[in-house]
């Protein structure tokens, strides 16, 4: 099934296991997040220190991997998306939409029990998660029929819904940054089970659920057809337009997901600023994994590393004291290295300098 | 035209071979093309013309043979380089910007320049004599798209035309005009003749063939078949070295290809008239690309489509299969009437189509064989019932076997298989789905003779365990060799009907050319 063919190198080279190794999909991601990762060692003291408190585990580890959480969802969906030869440029307005939903519903109202004050949820907090997800459901489907049904060109479509959906955040809220007070709710974003964030359960959950969906169904198979060949797809009797439907209903669950942690964490919905440009760290987290921007193979693997490289990138310049500034011209750089990585007339442009160094080398001697 | 001894030719093709992944698209072609004379590259699909085009223009660098310009041999690597030594090309497609003025377009890329600025009125002024020249008088300020396909086309001449063209190609670009427009393309032609030009044309009408050419080249896979006189080769031999002589056909034939026969011809003694029909269709049309056809496909008949290119082979296809839709007429399959809204519907009752497009329509070459073999099966089980591994596997592996395809293994991608393993994978696409009727558009093309033979030598099999074939292919030997009964089709629409016993092969021909002629 499609995630054993993800997991198979591109070339199927038949020489010994280093270059099988070397070859393999994953490995230019999963090498880069090593090397970040030695070098905090070197330059960060005490980052791989993971302690114990309250039965809560904690260290830099932990930090960096709850606060990619949010990024890892947007890169799973955004990873179907893209294998469609599709993008969804309005993440981080779902994000925001779905925020702004679950924090109005459920903002927090302070009445006295038993002479203590605490603070209900105006809204029973489950209806509140569920009016959350529902509307960024919506925004998937308004995406998928803009796309699949009326053949808008992706980028377009989902232009419509980054610049709209994030207007009616605000039209919502009456541009006011709405504040929860209900204690449960700050649980997604903050709260610890059995020692870990829960935050990373959702992700796990997520995970899981999309890796097996793909696994176990043909789902994998029919999304990597469609973006490789959509022609041919349909000749073989595909649902083309269902199943792109599908991708950006489920890109905007995810990112509503996210839009849940990213309020939890920080206790309110600012409709301005919540999510902002996730989608464009989510493109970045799919390519950095391997994912190719023209459709077909995907690997959710490879998203997952990417997020976490990005995240540990920002980490690290935070931690070495370096303006956050800095953050954005090193991204910067980051994605220039993968594209450059990524292309074909590049490789072609070493190659032939390699060569030409060779036969010169060789004329030496 | 002068006695063409006694003029050197301005380009010369020599022993001219190209091969691509384990095909022989091109094998030791020569041409010769003087000045002052329309020359037609006629053959069927795949026959090699495009290849040679490009060959000639610097698309496609040849393995083998040279290219001699006025007596120089020249290797163009580029389109940019053919055109700077004097080999214009007008493609098929007008491929000029719509929103670009007609002097913008004519000139784009060379504009001519006065103090470092462009010379806007100058280019107007030179666009308009060069127009004037193909007797084409409009404003050339306006933007291409304001102007009918005809004009557009003389546009990109006019662009061909501009610096000192010595060849002019062009490769099929009638395929888009009317009448009408055509008669003016080709006084167009007959005037650049006059002034010398030598003109390289590629088309598949016979009927313009004979109106503007002086000589023609017939290719046929990917071999120069011949270079004729026109006015000495009537229409009925020239269809007939274009699909194959059917006499050297059968000279040609191999012991392999009587072993097939054989087996064909049990085949062909079981579809008699007592057969239940499979696939019935009545005025089944579809405006602009298909007449209503009344077709009648019995179980475990192989039924063959033969017509040239264009005649409404594919089209009629596509339709069966719900590819595209059509707009009148009826399928009834099994006696119930259906209606195809795509080719999910046609899957579901049990047909399986190999398009005669391979790589745009069928392959998704980056998945496996394995993947590759199961996508139609998989959507027909829909998406939630996975086929296990081990079952794809299995199926995978027998059919890998079975079609004897050669590669490294089932999870080999497809895009490195050569041509006649990948036909033979997306055979087995349709063949797990265990179709009761398989349309197979030109599944020979460009692959070679041994994949050829045992592609067909396995599908007459499937016909003889009970399966309806409608084989489609442009070498009508193969078509007159294995079907149990011919249908022709010409001007898009069926010409005739003819049972395998009473089949005669020159009547073919006759039908297939006399359509032609009236077209």
């Amino acid at each position: 099934m499609p995630s054993l063919t993800l997991q198979r190198p591109a070339a199927a080279p038949k020489t010994g296991s280093l270059t099988m190794f070397l070859h393999h999909p994953l490995f230019r991601p999963v090498a880069a997040l090593v090397l970040l990762l030695v070098l905090d060692l070197l330059l960060v003291p005490g980052f791989f220190h993971l302690e114990i408190k309250d039965g809560h585990l904690y260290g830099s580890l932990i930090d960096i991997l709850n606060r990619a959480a949010p990024l890892i969802l947007a890169a799973l969906g955004m990873t179907l998306v893209i294998a469609t030869r599709g993008i969804d440029i309005s993440v981080g307005a779902v994000v925001a939409i779905s925020a702004t939903v679950a924090s109005m519903l459920i903002g927090g109202t302070m009445v006295l029990q038993d002479g203590v004050p605490t603070y209900v949820a105006n809204t029973p907090m489950v209806w509140a998660l569920c009016a959350a997800m529902g509307a960024a459901l919506l925004c998937g489907a308004w995406n998928g029929v803009l796309v699949a049904g009326l053949g808008l060109q992706p980028i377009v479509a989902t232009l419509i819904l980054m610049v709209a959906g994030r207007g009616l955040a605000q039209l919502f809220t009456d541009g006011q940054i709405v504040t929860v007070y209900y204690q449960p709710y700050f649980f997604l974003g903050s709260g610890y089970l059995f020692g870990l964030p829960f935050s990373l359960y959702l992700v796990g959950g997520v995970f899981a659920l999309t890796a097996l969906l793909m696994r176990k169904t043909a789902l994998g198979l029919f999304i990597q057809t469609v973006g490789i060949n959509p022609v041919a797809a349909r000749l073989a009797g595909l649902r083309t337009a269902l199943l792109i439907f599908f991708v950006y209903v489920f890109c905007s669950a995810c990112a509503g997901l996210s839009g849940l942690i990213i309020s939890a964490n920080i206790k309110s919905a600012d409709a301005n600023n919540a999510g902002l440009l996730l989608e464009l760290d989510a493109i970045l987290a799919v390519t950095l994994g391997g994912t190719s921007l023209a459709g077909g193979k995907f690997s959710l693997v490879g998203s997952v590393v990417g997020a976490l490289i990005i995240q540990t990138l920002t980490y690290t310049i935070y931690s070495l004291g370096l303006p956050p500034e800095i953050n954005m011209v090193v991204k910067s750089v980051v994605v220039f290295l993968v594209c450059l990585s990524q292309s074909a007339e590049f490789k072609n442009m070493w190659r032939a300098l390699r060569t030409r160094a060779n036969a010169n080398k060789g004329e030496a001697a | 035209m002068t006695s063409l001894t006694s003029v050197a030719p301005v380009l010369q093709l020599r022993g001219i071979s190209k091969a691509f992944t384990g095909v022989q698209a091109l094998n030791g072609v020569s041409l010769n093309l003087y000045p002052g004379e329309v020359h037609t590259l006629m053959g069927q699909n795949g026959a090699g013309k495009s290849t040679l085009i490009k060959v000639l223009t610097g698309v496609h660098m040849p393995d083998k043979g040279q290219i001699l310009l006025e007596g120089r041999a020249i290797r163009p690597a580029s389109t940019l380089a053919a055109q700077n030594l004097g080999i214009s090309t007008v493609y098929q497609e007008v491929n000029l910007c719509p929103n670009l003025s007609v002097a913008e377009n004519i000139f784009i890329g060379r504009y001519p320049h006065k103090a470092g600025r462009i010379d806007w009125r100058c280019m107007s002024q030179q666009a308009s004599t060069l127009l004037a020249r193909l007797q084409v008088d409009i404003d050339v300020e306006r933007p291409l798209a304001s102007y009918p396909l005809a004009v557009q086309q003389m546009v990109a001449i006019s662009r061909a035309l501009l610096g000192s063209a010595k060849v002019l190609i062009l490769d099929e670009p009638t395929s888009s005009l009317d009448d009408k427009e055509v008669e003016l393309l080709f006084s167009v032609l007959r005037d650049l003749r006059q002034q010398g030009m030598a003109i390289l044309f590629v088309t598949h009408f016979l009927d313009q063939t004979y109106a503007i050419s002086d000589r023609i080249t017939v290719m046929r896979n990917g071999e120069r078949e011949g270079e004729y006189a026109c006015s000495e080769l009537s229409r009925v031999d020239l269809v007939n070295k274009m699909v194959g002589v059917p006499a050297a056909a059968a000279a040609a034939a191999q012991p392999t290809a009587d072993v097939a026969n054989d087996t064909v011809v049990a085949a062909g003694a079981k579809a008699d008239g007592r057969l239940p029909i499979f696939l019935r269709t009545l005025g089944l049309g579809r405006h602009g690309s298909l007449a209503p056809v009344d077709l009648e496909v019995r179980k475990g008949e192989l039924l063959g489509l033969a017509g040239l290119l264009g005649s409404g082979r594919t089209e009629l296809a596509r339709l069966l299969f719900g590819a595209d839709k059509a707009d009148g007429g009826k399928i009834a399959i099994h006696g119930v009437e259906r209606q195809f809204a795509g080719p999910r519907d046609a899957i579901a009752v049990g047909i399986g189509f190999c398009s005669e497009d391979r790589k745009h329509e069928g392959a998704v070459l980056d998945l496996s064989v394995r993947e590759n073999m199961m996508l139609a099966l998989q959507t027909r089980m829909g998406i939630l019932r996975a086929i296990p591994l081990k079952r794809q596997q299995q199926l995978a592996q027998h059919y890998v076997q079975a079609l004897g395809i050669k590669t490294a293994s089932i999870e080999t991608p497809v895009g490195a298989l050569s041509g006649g393993n990948q036909q033979k994978v997306l055979l087995a696409r349709w063949l797990v789905t265990e179709p009761e009727m398989l349309i197979l558009d030109e599944p020979t093309r460009g692959i070679d003779v041994r994949a050829k033979q045992e592609i067909m030598d396995y599908v007459a099999n499937l016909c003889r365990k009970g399966m309806s074939i409608l084989f489609i292919s442009s070498e009508l030997s193969e078509v007159l060799r294995v079907s149990d009964r011919i249908v022709v089709m010409r001007d898009r629409k069926t010409a005739g009907e003819y049972p395998r016993n009473a089949l005669d092969e020159s009547s073919v021909l006759q039908v297939i050319a006399a359509g032609a002629s009236h077209a």
